[in-house]
């Protein structure tokens, strides 16, 4: 018998850091050295945040290069950094300065660009709490995924990655310790692309995959998987 | 109780349960704490709309929150109101007599307020006029925190130095937007404001009700309206409007509605009222309206009959009048300015401009393309249900008020 999942919800306050960058060098400095949970934030952040939920880019690197540097050869090369592809935000961070200085060096007259709008590095703190809730049953889980706040999405589907041994959601991580193989389960949960898409989407696309799954089973032997 | 209990249920209503049981969690770790909110009026301007809701919600969900309202003469309001100027960049100096008379209206305020501000948790400090007062608290029980509702990109320095020497001494601070936000020793947090969609400027009116705007300012509701709501203020640009509405009325018989309520500290405002009638001089499609600053029905009613909103401002603190506009489904067409750029998502939920010339060709554009109106303005408001109401709001201020009183790490579990 595996042990209760304990439903968690968390929020996001942003903080300015001051820093700021108006060439695509000085992001680049500004990256290399800046505190690790402005990577996470300007990445991350923009699910927790008041955000258009049509974006044409979903990190704030990839923004400004489009929007302030006017460079699309290197918005859509940072846009495409998933950053569940990392290990950890070192990672991240250097991959993305690596992009930067590639196309410093590609490019004749970006380095002297100035942006119409500066980038301001922001960080963030974030407030776990414990809702007080627990589940037993993986049907039980499954029924309340549409009904779960973003802020309980984003910290046991994203947030877990940063937290979890295996870098995956908490989900998968309390369905391996079912006796009954929720292997099949935690393969569709996988397939679940955490970047790209808002938190209320992420919902959904989660609701989806527990239903389905656990509705199948349910059909099948009349009794839902312990 | 009784009533308040009703207040998160009616809220429920529009932004779903999953909102408001994170408030009622969130608010649990923060039970009983005694919160103080002070500003310098408790009518007019979108920092009073506010706290007349954030008030109420924090007590429901079980906070000990009051708020007050410091009070001074003209000569007051006068140094204040040239503060905010100098903040929002205007070159303006402030006389050794008006910073004195400043500082003496905050420490008589101090005495009366004394009590509160003794034995609050957290203080809110609203904006320039009521900065001061942490000079009176050298030594402070609670967490204070400076709320900057203006446009500080690009201050005049010797205000902004003058301001920040009191500033300083905060714990914390909070600003609308990250491009806002000056270097001071202490954290910086980041909050956009909000609407309220219950507040009688935001609730739905009838058809009936909307009937009767028309017929009593004199407009033809088979023609089409444009509005700007705002205060007579020169940053809020209302002579460009006019301009503007002169460029479209070659193609388009529109209407023009320049609404604004004044605010009791704002002595500017007449003056930049003469020089928008004098602008518009006899044309009887041009409706000036000075309106009262607590006639919020009729705000609310004119954003409702108006077929698209500007907000034409040269800068902005953040542009609450666009939120109000965008949750009514309409399209804005703003200044590229601040906050407003936040709201308005060009080409999405309306279009930024930045001359008179730009909002003439967006209005024309979106008065022969109906259906991209229709569009436009069913995004805005989507994307102020998401993301600007009063909820979203008082997530970040409960977010911040944990965040302050219990540490400073970038990950607290609370």
């Amino acid at each position: 018998m595996a042990e209760a999942f304990a439903l968690k919800d968390c929020a996001l306050i942003a903080i300015s850091t001051g820093q700021q960058a108006q060439t695509l060098r000085e992001l680049r400095d500004r990256i290399e050295t800046t505190n690790q949970s402005c990577i996470y934030y300007h990445f991350w952040g923009g699910l927790l945040r008041p955000r258009f939920d049509d974006p044409e880019f979903q990190n704030d690197f990839a923004v400004w290069a489009r929007h302030s540097i006017h460079d699309k050869p290197l918005a859509e090369r940072l846009a495409l950094i998933n950053p569940t592809d990392y290990e950890d935000l070192e990672d991240l961070r250097t991959k993305v300065v690596d992009i930067i200085e590639e196309r410093l060096e590609e490019s004749e007259t970006l380095p002297y660009v100035r942006a119409s709008n500066n980038f301001y590095f922001v960080r963030s703190q974030i407030v776990v709490f414990d809702t007080g809730r627990r589940f037993y049953d993986p049907m039980e889980l499954a029924s309340l995924i549409p009904r779960l706040s973003v802020g309980s999405i984003f910290y046991h589907f994203i947030d877990a990655r940063r937290r979890t041994q295996l870098g995956k959601d908490d989900f998968t991580e309390w369905l391996k310790g079912f006796d009954a193989g929720y292997e099949p389960l935690n393969k569709q949960i996988a397939t679940i692309d955490p970047y790209f898409t808002t938190l209320v989407e992420l919902r959904g696309e989660l609701a989806e995959v527990f239903a389905r799954y656990l509705g199948r089973k349910d059909g099948h032997d009349g009794q839902p998987a312990r | 109780m009784g009533m308040m209990a009703s207040l998160l249920a009616e809220y429920e209503k529009i932004v779903g349960t999953d909102v408001i049981d994170q408030l009622r969690q969130l608010s649990g770790i923060l039970s009983g704490l005694n919160v103080v909110h002070i500003n310098s009026t408790k009518e007019g301007g979108g920092v009073a709309e506010i706290l007349h809701r954030l008030i109420p919600l924090k007590n429901e969900l079980g906070l000990n929150a009051r708020w007050e309202v410091i009070a001074g003469n003209r000569q007051f309001y006068q140094c204040t109101k040239l503060m905010h100027n100098a903040l929002q960049g205007n070159r303006v100096e402030l006389s050794q007599e008006l910073l004195k008379n400043y500082e003496e209206t905050v420490r008589e305020n101090c005495e009366e307020l004394r009590e509160y501000l003794e034995n609050a948790d957290i203080v809110f400090i609203h904006d320039p006029q009521p900065a001061a007062l942490i000079a009176h608290y050298p030594v402070h029980k609670g967490k204070w925190i400076w709320r900057c509702h203006i446009d500080v990109s690009h201050p005049y320095r010797q205000v902004w130095k003058y301001l920040r020497d009191h500033v300083r001494h905060y714990d914390a601070s909070i600003w609308s937007l990250s491009e806002f936000a000056q270097p001071l020793p202490h954290p910086l947090y980041l909050i956009a404001p909000s609407i309220d969609p219950l507040s009688k400027k935001n609730i739905e009116l009838s058809s009936d009700d909307l009937d009767k705007t028309f017929t009593k300012y004199g407009l033809d509701p088979m023609r089409p309206v444009i509005t700007q709501i705002s205060r007579f203020d020169r940053f809020k640009d209302p002579v460009g409007v006019i301009h503007s509405y002169r460029l479209v009325r070659e193609f388009h018989p529109i209407q023009l509605v320049l609404a604004g309520g004044g605010a009791t500290d704002d002595p500017e405002g007449e003056e930049v009222l003469a020089q928008v009638r004098q602008a518009a001089s006899d044309d009887p499609d041009i409706h000036v309206l000075m309106l009262p600053p607590d006639d919020h029905l009729t705000i609310n009613a004119l954003q409702r009959i108006s077929d698209i909103i500007l907000q034409k401002s040269t800068r902005e603190g953040f542009g609450l009048t666009v939120t109000e506009a965008m949750w009514k489904g309409k399209p804005v067409i703003g200044g590229d300015t601040g906050g407003i750029r936040l709201q308005v998502i060009n080409h999405h939920t309306g279009f930024l401009v930045n001359t008179p010339e730009g909002a003439a060709l967006r209005i024309r554009y979106l008065l022969k393309r109906r259906e991209k109106l229709e569009e436009m303005g069913q995004k805005a408001r989507r994307f102020v249900l998401e993301n600007f109401l009063i909820t979203r709001h008082l997530r970040e201020y409960l977010t911040l008020m944990v965040a302050v009183m219990f540490k400073r790490e970038d990950r607290i579990e609370a």
